[in-house]
């Protein structure tokens, strides 16, 4: 199948960018990370410079690649990241924009390429529990209800990829932040440090500059891994009760 | 430089506690100013560094990613072993060394393995009071499955993501260390060389990927848990990033390279569908509890399989050969993965593929499907199900064990796994080889260490699933930190290193003069076209099987196309700048050199043993012929630079503790 892409171009972050048109021949069995190799293969048999686009594992599980897909963060499938995205989806003569994500606490690095480093600072901040290594009690000491381990499993499943944050129009980080939060409060050794861990991350979420959460929840509908809302209206519950409630 | 394992006296179950309670300590007061560089953020080096930062080092820690977390490590599915007996199926210490003894093929060392089958118990405990969250039953205690090789329920898991949740509670636990201040961590830097000061490994050259700069950076010892190198035959389940460049370094620096030639090849991954391929993608061992490995039995249903016009649900019962049950009845679909992976080429070899490219066998669920099915069924008390019924109540229980396995298979194949059986082929998956290092971890060079896949030293010839990451994590959070004291404890009072001496100067020179030279070649062909020639070279004839005349012929290729290489490669862009196809082509200058001194191992080892398959030794089933007399060696590779034969030492393997037997799992 024959395609044109319109790709974002820019050589730096002071660079101010622009849309460049290629055409590209793709197969159906060619995953989307692959047609790009494609198209840069090209770009280089032309001896002009590749496009740069982040990814690793290609198995939708590192979180490295994010490309903003005709405006949807990781394209049009649901909970796929772009690395599985496949070009069966598409048609003989589509045309597709691929963007970086647009967030000011991302900031752009070169074409396709963003800076995501504010997601650890956020981790740092009290995404752990604080638990140094050694002898800690047997796996098997504290019983955990089958459902509640499958909730924090399913909040813990965040790949940090921050297409939630390109998906907000107010490019919030809650839904990440809630996620981490969530997978360990729900945890009997993670309770220990809950109320502490919201409000810090809180912070420094704050601090690096992402929006405000208005409940729009496209975030929930982009993210790869189908990270639910309801972490947020638990990140919420247990911000709240640590800004209100009393230490004694 | 000393060549001795350092393994301690005693009897093998006490070796490890009793060296760990005589040995050199270093005083708090000393950790405060004694500087460790770690070169990886995998299980192996964020448990590292983070369980270094909490004794009180001062630790640099390095990555090339753009966050610790995205190392590879993150993409292990199936899960990790532990010797808990929670299943109180008659697991022990003892057995999970006898199995990974014998399932590396009696290529590994006893003292090693049986540290690592002890400290496994308290991995499980440290990741469950990290959070991460394993499976658990209906009591609310962890639950365990089986995996190749063995004949217990060992391995803990968390759906298909094992990889993912443990990786994620090293890099928390790393994380809390950065933010006190106790690991400086470097992002989006790769180590490009090893600085020796005195013999002894002081320091690291590394490339930030952002600007191009060079940077020196010095400390009292340097860590390396950089991965295997897999990506060495282009098309590998590894991730795309992956490379060999830290460990050639310190490779091409004196450190030895043991069993370079023992690379696992994954009996089930998701077969390749074209040339543009760049990645191949696993589907997780345990699949092997519950699926079946078949093949027609004629060539002509193979044949019409290939061709479109039948499928796999059309062939009958008994038209099909479920070769590895037939062959192998005491572990049936569950055998080790170099077994597993030989029995489907030999398949596919005689005709019997199923995809177009003749590549894949079938890996089929419909009897499990109806066998939870009809458990589920009496469980709930629904009497007289229809078949249909039970198995749409098998298919929700195996949707529930491997449903994240299915849906991936479903994205990249664009068949229904629930109603078709799945099309699989081996892939290179994990290499055994690595880095030579003694008791302490610690390579032939005075103060390089190396652990998780970066070394050599637990699985032999074969590694067994779900142990890759126990070791990486036994390495990281339970040995080194001790085991490092033993070197450190000598330099209480070296002062900090200068990284403005000769010794980091004229290696920074080194380094840039090589990504010069490359840059300076400005040819006509790209880095991925050589990388891909070079990976078809190892797998056509250093891949499943082996045999002298291919290696000898493989080695001739990959001269001639390395020379090839610094004639005619383009790299693009500036050496100043963010450049990944410079990052590309230093790491595929790196892996010529390795695949080289891989084919120049395969040679020496005259037997077949794990996954080291010479054609010309098989017995007349076509089983492995190991030959313990002469070859029960660990192969050291002193590298002499590339036009010069790389020279041989051996570390005889000595077995006090198990007998030495023929393999089987018959």
């Amino acid at each position: 199948m024959k395609l044109t892409l319109k790709i974002w171009r820019q050589k730096s972050p002071k660079d101010k960018g622009r849309f460049e048109t290629y055409q590209v021949e793709a197969s159906p069995h060619m995953s989307f990370l692959e047609m790009l190799d494609v198209l840069n293969e090209e770009l280089i048999s032309k001896k002009e410079e590749p496009v740069t686009f982040e990814h690793d594992c290609r198995e939708g599980i590192c979180g490295t690649c994010g490309l903003v897909i005709n405006g949807q963060p990781h394209g049009p499938n649901k909970g796929t990241a772009t690395c599985q995205l496949h070009m069966r989806f598409y048609k003989d003569g589509d045309i597709i924009v691929i963007e970086p994500y647009r967030a000011s606490a991302f900031p752009a690095l070169k074409d396709l390429a963003v800076d995501r480093s504010a997601f650890d600072r956020i981790i740092q901040a009290g995404g752990y529990i604080s638990v140094s290594t050694g002898a800690p009690q047997d796996g098997n000491a504290i019983p955990i209800e089958k459902d509640q381990a499958a909730h924090a499993f399913d909040a813990a499943a965040c790949i940090g990829c921050g297409a939630c944050v390109a998906a907000c129009p107010n490019a919030s980080a809650m839904l990440f932040v809630s996620a981490k939060v969530s997978h360990l409060a729900l945890l009997p050794q993670g309770k220990v440090e809950a109320r502490r861990r919201a409000q810090a991350m809180v912070k420094q979420m704050d601090a690096e500059g992402f929006g405000m959460c208005s409940n729009i929840t496209a975030c929930e509908v982009e993210c790869p891994k189908e990270i639910s809302v309801t972490n947020i209206a638990r990140l919420n519950r247990e911000y709240l009760s640590a800004s209100l409630g009393s230490e004694v | 430089m000393s060549f001795d394992s350092n393994t301690p006296p005693g009897p093998l179950a006490e070796k490890w506690s009793r060296y760990r309670g005589t040995m050199n300590l270093v005083a708090p007061n000393n950790k405060r100013r004694i500087e460790i560089i770690i070169v990886g953020t995998g299980l192996a080096g964020a448990s590292a560094a983070a369980t270094l930062g909490e004794l009180g080092y001062k630790v640099k820690c390095f990555t090339f990613h753009d966050s610790p977390r995205r190392a590879h490590s993150i993409a292990a599915q199936g899960g990790i072993n532990a010797a808990k007996n929670y299943a109180n199926d008659g697991d022990s210490v003892y057995r999970l060394f006898y199995d990974t003894i014998k399932g590396g093929d009696y290529r590994s060392r006893e003292s090693n393995v049986y540290r690592l089958a002890e400290v496994s118990r308290n991995i499980i405990d440290q990741a469950v009071a990290q959070g991460v969250p394993f499976a658990r039953d209906y009591g609310g205690l962890l639950d365990n499955r089986s995996f190749g090789g063995v004949q217990v329920s060992r391995t803990f898991y968390a759906r298909g993501q094992t990889g993912q949740q443990l990786l994620l509670g090293a890099y928390q636990a790393l994380s809390r260390q950065i933010a006190e201040g106790n690991v400086e961590m470097y992002n989006r830097h790769e180590m490009l060389d090893l600085v020796l000061v005195d013999g002894k490994a002081r320091g690291i050259i590394v490339r930030n990927l952002l600007t191009g700069e060079l940077e020196r950076h010095a400390a009292h010892c340097v860590v390396l848990g950089t991965g295997g190198y897999g990506n060495v035959f282009y098309l590998s389940t590894n991730a795309m990033n992956c490379n060999v460049t830290a460990a050639w370094r310190a490779t091409r620096r004196g450190a030895y390279m043991a069993n370079p030639c023992f690379t696992q090849i994954h009996p089930t991954c998701i077969p390749q569908s074209g040339d543009y391929q760049s990645k191949l993608t696993l589907m997780s061992e345990s699949l092997r509890n519950d699926g079946r490995v078949w093949v027609p039995k004629k060539q002509e249903d193979a044949k019409a399989i290939r061709e479109g016009k039948k499928t796999g649900n059309d062939i009958p019962e008994e038209e099909r050969d479920y070769f590895l049950e037939r062959r192998y009845p005491a572990f049936g679909n569950l055998v080790p993965r170099d077994v597993a992976s030989r029995a489907a080429k030999v398949a596919c070899d005689e005709g019997l593929g199923v995809a177009p490219t003749g590549l894949a066998v079938f890996l089929d669920f419909e009897a499990a499907f109806m066998r939870y099915g009809q458990s589920k069924a009496h469980s709930t008390g629904l009497h007289n199900p229809s078949s249909a019924q039970v198995r749409e109540l098998g298919v929700k229980v195996i949707e529930e064990k491997y449903g994240n396995l299915f849906e991936m298979y479903e994205k990249i194949n664009g068949e229904d796994p629930y109603k078709m059986p799945m099309k699989i082929y081996p892939a290179v998956h994990y290499t055994m080889g690595g880095l030579w290092v003694d008791y302490n971890l610690e390579t032939n060079i005075p103060g390089l260490f190396a652990i998780g896949e970066c070394n050599f030293s637990d699985h032999g010839a074969n590694r067994l699933g779900a142990s890759a990451l126990m070791q990486g994590l036994a390495d990281g959070y339970f040995v080194l930190p001790y085991t490092i004291g033993q070197f450190l404890s000598q330099d209480i009072r070296t002062p900090k290193f200068d990284p403005n001496a000769k010794e980091f100067l004229d290696t920074e020179k080194d380094t840039r003069e090589r990504l010069e030279k490359m840059m300076n070649v400005k040819g006509n062909q790209s880095v991925e076209s050589f990388h891909r020639r070079l990976g078809k070279i190892m797998w056509d004839y250093c891949g499943m099987s082996r045999n002298a005349d291919g290696l000898k012929k493989a080695r001739k290729m990959i001269q001639e196309l390395r020379e090839e290489f610094y004639k005619d490669v383009f790299i693009p862009g500036s050496m100043n700048d963010y450049n990944p196809e410079l990052e590309k082509a230093q790491r595929v200058a790196d892996f010529f050199e390795l695949g080289e001194l891989m084919v120049v191992d395969a040679l020496d080892r005259n037997e077949s043993c794990g996954g080291h398959f010479r054609e010309e030794y098989q017995s007349e089933e076509g089983e492995a012929l190991r030959n313990d007399e002469d070859y029960a060696y660990v192969s050291a590779w002193e590298y002499k630079g590339w036009d010069q034969d790389p020279v041989l030492h051996k570390e005889d393997l000595v077995f006090e503790n198990i007998e030495l037997k023929t393999r089987s799992y018959k």
